[in-house]
């Protein structure tokens, strides 16, 4: 495996020796699942919605590459041009969701998406991991800085991504950059009365949003009352769980993929269930459990705030994505519209996650301590 | 407590950065202050943090597992949904026979897309689905969409078939479909579905939330057999008379059940769209008409149980009552004091009138409210017509004298049917029913007339069938008790020439009545053996006999020979036959003196019908039988 010299001085020799290479490994095998599960699942989608059987699976295909080259490229960075690029993308993405609210296109009753040349971007979906990063800086200013209101700045910030999120609306996103930052903000010393007082605004929120989008009433009331109004996906869904057993149908042999409209995004998981049976879906979460565990318990030996709370926030925003799929697919939770990181098909949802775990992968390299210097 | 728990990792940290420097990634770079007592609670909160995220990959393990392996609750929960969405509940009648039915049936479809020969797979499927159009088939197979339908409800036989032909591109939707075993014989009741079986008409309306996701079978009161016997006779008495239509009803008048209910003409539940509206006219319940002397059992009950008459008593019905403009005169007519059995067995509308004036208007509508007479039948059908008489307030001394006998006054024949039960059965009116009823559910009965009136009604109701108009509804061995009635239809304002409504209301047995039958024959027109006559003594009297004669025995009841106690009816010794020829003297009853034309009610209209052309059971003893009729 080892290609690298430990005495390679070469910035790629350097990175080898020096990556959290079990993150790696698992990230790599999220993909392959994910590049398996593709094949599966969005012929079906795509020969109803009128394309090519295969169209979504050399979409998906082209992907990868810019995938792994955007993972790789950010992962060789070093703390400091990781933040740099954060912050600056936070901006710069900041920008293009107030521009897919001005001229976006409205699909499914939101305007989310944005065309830059031939790319359909969702800017949102790069937000989430680029204003972690902004606030993990904020927060930490707080304490080694006294001129900065880091905390003020922060807040500030978080109003402002929220109001654009609520704009579009984009309710799943907003609640997973909501617990996201309120993670960040607690593990940088938020006082416990208003960590106790942010819980209790989160809740009012929902309940406020239950009232005000009737998308929201709809989907919470279906989930609290399974009798009450059309459970066709979910129900399909939990069938798929349930024909597929221990070991599956087999590759190909699934049947939910054929009614379920989203059945390569929001309902791989199903997909993967029925037709490769509860062992694979294991595995699945065992490695992003594994993922979000170790990253965590990692930074409980780092002594940098700045970096700390940055991949608090970018594995928080990782791993809550992947508990919130798999959760809704599981009628565990009522259903979001939320992608599994690598399992599910998705252009701009794919770019941003290979951006999160390139940054993620970035932070967690060996470093000499105190060569940090942020 | 958290101070000095700082206090001691600060130590701890001195004591380290005091020790030789060994493995450089070991040493912690040094935080100072504020930013090291944040990066201390940082840590101890990412562990909550991390634990946290534990909980919620362990939950979702665990309900993995259970909704993987488990054919748990939630997933059982699925599949009853599952049939409930696809189901509805059979319609059984009392004894379990299939009314209505669910079945799943297969339809035909395409994916014209993965078609590759149009051509070909419409000639192949052409002999399979005669009815296919192959030139339209082969049109739509060329389509560029992704589904087209080809046929819809395929028998079994046929998908097999269709299966056998192997052609990639076609595939089966199922589907369930309402289907009405017994067809036109429970169309009327039973009623019918939408093309997304939604109820709306009949049983399948009135009852569409519970047979919707019900899973349990609706069980009426009716008894197909008993359907089918009335359906049957029916249908030869407006065969026989060239009549328009007809209804019939049979109830068990101890609990309110219908047994039987049928309206003619009828339809093909399958196919309701292709009959006529007046096929989809419900006569039994729908329509509201006027019942004639049938309502003189209400007027006799009404007039024993107020005790302004005995049943020795009597009225003077030797001249015809002129009131208001009208004359109001008997159409067999004795010219002399009538008794009260008397009044009732020929049917006289001027004994009957007298007998009403006597107990009044107040008392006339507080028994016929009691009767069931003055509001909608509460049958549990959609189809219910709302009675039509004077208002309260319009209710004159005329109206009162008319609707003793029937006129100026149109209930549904539902409505009649409870009446009667409650004149025979003791005097207990019941709501009418299509459900059956558990002998724990049959309700107490709101006390009408008083026992012995019933049993005096019964006497007289039988007597009728031995000395009067109905004697054809007798079955032996079976003490039938009945009343006929024979009334002008209404066309409009005024009443018609030759449109009449035929009806018959009985019980049987006599002695103890358990049921009770009524039929009305509509527009029925005079044949060649019945003597230039369609009066109900004619049309709907053998209906009932012959029902009854039918169905007794299915029912377990055994005949009660003539000589029998039970059997002995006094009051017919008392009233001479009606057939004696002496007792004939057909003439034209009502004359109009003064034309008022006061409309809102039948009786109050411009002719006052003819009433009860009650006649003879056979052949008239006078010269012509057509001039007779020409007469009135």
């Amino acid at each position: 495996m080892s290609t690298f010299s430990r005495t390679d001085r070469s910035q790629l020799g350097q990175w080898w020796w020096t990556v959290d290479r079990w993150t790696l490994g698992a990230i790599l095998a999220l993909i392959f699942i994910g590049a398996i599960l593709v094949l599966a699942a969005s012929p079906a989608v795509a020969v109803r919605i009128g394309l090519d059987s295969f169209y979504l699976v050399r979409h998906h295909y082209a992907m990868l590459p810019v995938a792994l080259a955007i993972m790789i490229g950010v992962s060789v960075m070093s703390p400091r041009q990781v933040r740099r690029m954060g912050v600056i993308g936070f901006f710069i993405f900041l920008g293009l969701t107030v521009l897919t609210i001005l001229f976006g296109q409205e699909i499914k009753g939101a305007t989310r998406w944005i065309n830059i040349g031939p790319l359909n971007l969702q800017p949102s979906e790069f937000l989430k991991p680029t204003f972690a990063v902004f606030a993990a800086w904020m927060f930490s200013l707080q304490h080694s800085d006294k001129r900065v209101p880091g905390y003020l700045i922060s807040i500030a910030a978080y109003l402002v991504v929220v109001g654009l999120l609520m704009k579009q609306p984009d309710l799943g996103m907003t609640s997973v950059v909501t617990l996201t930052w309120f993670a960040q903000f607690f593990i940088a010393g938020l006082p416990i009365i208003w960590v106790v007082a942010g819980i209790g605004v989160g809740a009012g929120g929902l309940v406020f949003a239950y009232f005000t989008f009737p998308h929201v009433t709809e989907r919470i009331d279906q989930f609290l009352d399974p009798k009450a109004g059309d459970n066709y996906q979910i129900d399909r869904a939990l069938e798929a769980f349930s024909n597929g057993g221990l070991y599956g149908r087999g590759p190909g042999e699934g049947t939910v993929k054929l009614v379920l409209p989203d059945a390569h995004a929001d309902f791989v998981f199903a997909v993967a269930a029925e037709e490769f049976g509860l062992i694979v879906c294991l595995v699945i979460v065992a490695i992003f459990a594994f993922i979000v565990l170790r990253s965590l318990l990692r930074m409980v030996g780092e002594n940098n705030l700045f970096i700390l709370l940055a991949v608090t926030g970018l594995v928080t925003g990782f791993g809550l994505q992947a508990v919130i799929n798999m959760a809704s697919s599981l009628h565990l939770m009522p259903t979001k519209g939320m992608t599994l990181p690598f399992i599910s098909y998705g252009g701009s949802s794919l770019m941003a996650i290979a951006l999160t775990v390139g940054m993620l992968l970035a932070f967690t390299r060996k470093r000499f301590p105190g060569s940090v210097d942020l | 407590m958290k101070r000095r728990n700082d206090h001691m990792r600060a130590d701890k940290f001195a004591a380290q950065r005091s020790q030789p420097v060994i493995n450089p990634m070991a040493l912690e770079a040094e935080p100072e202050g504020r930013q090291k007592r944040a990066l201390e609670m940082g840590h101890t909160r990412l562990m909550l943090g991390a634990g946290l995220f534990c909980v919620a990959f362990l939950v979702i393990t665990a309900r993995l597992a259970a909704v993987t392996l488990l054919p748990g609750e939630d997933d059982a929960g699925v599949a009853r949904q599952k049939i409930a969405s696809t189901g509805r509940a059979d319609v059984i009648d009392r004894n379990g026979v299939v009314l209505a039915t669910s079945l799943t049936t297969a339809s035909l479809y395409a994916n014209p897309r993965q078609i590759t020969d149009p051509d070909s797979v419409a000639k192949r499927l052409a002999p399979i689905l005669p009815e296919l159009n192959p030139t339209a088939t082969a049109t739509k197979l060329s389509s560029d969409r992704a589904f087209t339908w080809l046929w819809r409800n395929l028998t079994p036989k046929q998908q097999q078939a269709v299966n056998n032909l192997g052609i990639p591109g076609l595939y089966f939707q199922y589907e369930t479909k309402r289907i009405y075993p017994q067809g036109n014989l429970t169309a009327h009741l039973v009623g019918f579905t939408d093309i997304d079986g939604k109820g709306i008409a009949g049983v399948e309306r009135s009852f569409d939330d519970a047979l919707n996701g019900g899973t349990r079978p609706l069980q009426l009161s009716i008894d197909i057999r008993v359907q089918h016997i009335m359906h049957e006779e029916l249908s030869n008495a407006i065969r026989d008379f060239h009549a328009i239509g007809g209804a019939g009803m049979v109830m068990d008048v101890r609990t309110g059940e219908v047994l039987s209910l049928v309206s003619l003409p009828d339809f093909d539940p399958a196919q309701p769209g292709a009959a006529p509206a007046d096929a989809r006219f419900n006569r039994a319940t729908l329509g509201v008409f006027e019942m004639g002397s049938t309502f003189k059992t209400f007027n006799t009950a009404i007039g024993l149980d107020s005790g302004t008459v005995s049943m020795t008593g009597g009225y003077d019905a030797s001249k015809p009552i002129r009131i208001g403009g009208f004359t109001i005169s008997d159409y067999h007519g004795k010219n002399r004091f009538l008794t009260v059995p008397e009044i009732y067995a020929y049917s006289s509308n001027i004994g009957s009138a007298k007998m009403a004036d006597d107990f009044g208007t107040e008392t006339q509508q507080t028994y016929l409210r009691r009767f069931g007479m003055l509001e909608k039948s509460s049958i549990e059908l959609p189809e219910v017509g709302a009675p039509m008489y004077p208002g309260l307030k319009n209710w004159k001394r005329i109206n009162t004298m008319t609707i003793a006998y029937g006129h100026g006054i149109a209930v549904s024949l539902a409505q009649l049917i409870s009446g009667i039960s409650a004149v025979v059965n003791g005097g207990d009116m019941r709501a009418p029913t299509i459900l059956k009823r558990q002998p724990d559910q049959i309700p107490a009965g709101q006390p009408v007339i008083s026992e012995q009136t019933s049993i005096n009604m019964r006497a007289l109701m039988r007597t009728v069938v031995q000395e009067g108009t109905a004697k054809k509804a007798d079955a032996p061995g079976y003490l039938v008790g009945c009343k006929t009635g024979t009334a002008d239809k209404l066309q409009g304002h005024t009443y018609a020439k030759n449109a009449r409504m035929a009806v018959i209301v009985c019980s049987f047995p006599s002695n103890n009545p358990r049921y009770a039958v009524a039929a009305l024959v509509d527009e029925p027109v005079p044949n060649e053996h019945s003597y230039g006559y369609a009066t109900a003594g004619w049309v709907a009297a053998p209906v009932a006999g012959a029902l009854v004669q039918r169905m007794a025995p299915l029912y377990g009841m055994a005949p009660i020979p003539d000589s029998d106690p039970a059997a002995q009816n006094p009051l017919a010794a008392l009233v001479a036959d009606y057939d004696s020829p002496n007792s004939k003297k057909p003439h034209s009853m009502v004359t109009q003196v003064k034309a008022t034309a006061n409309g809102a009610t039948p009786a109050t209209q411009s002719k006052i019908p003819v009433d009860d052309q009650e006649d003879v059971t056979g052949p008239p003893q006078n010269t012509d039988p057509g001039a007779s009729i020409a007469d009135e």
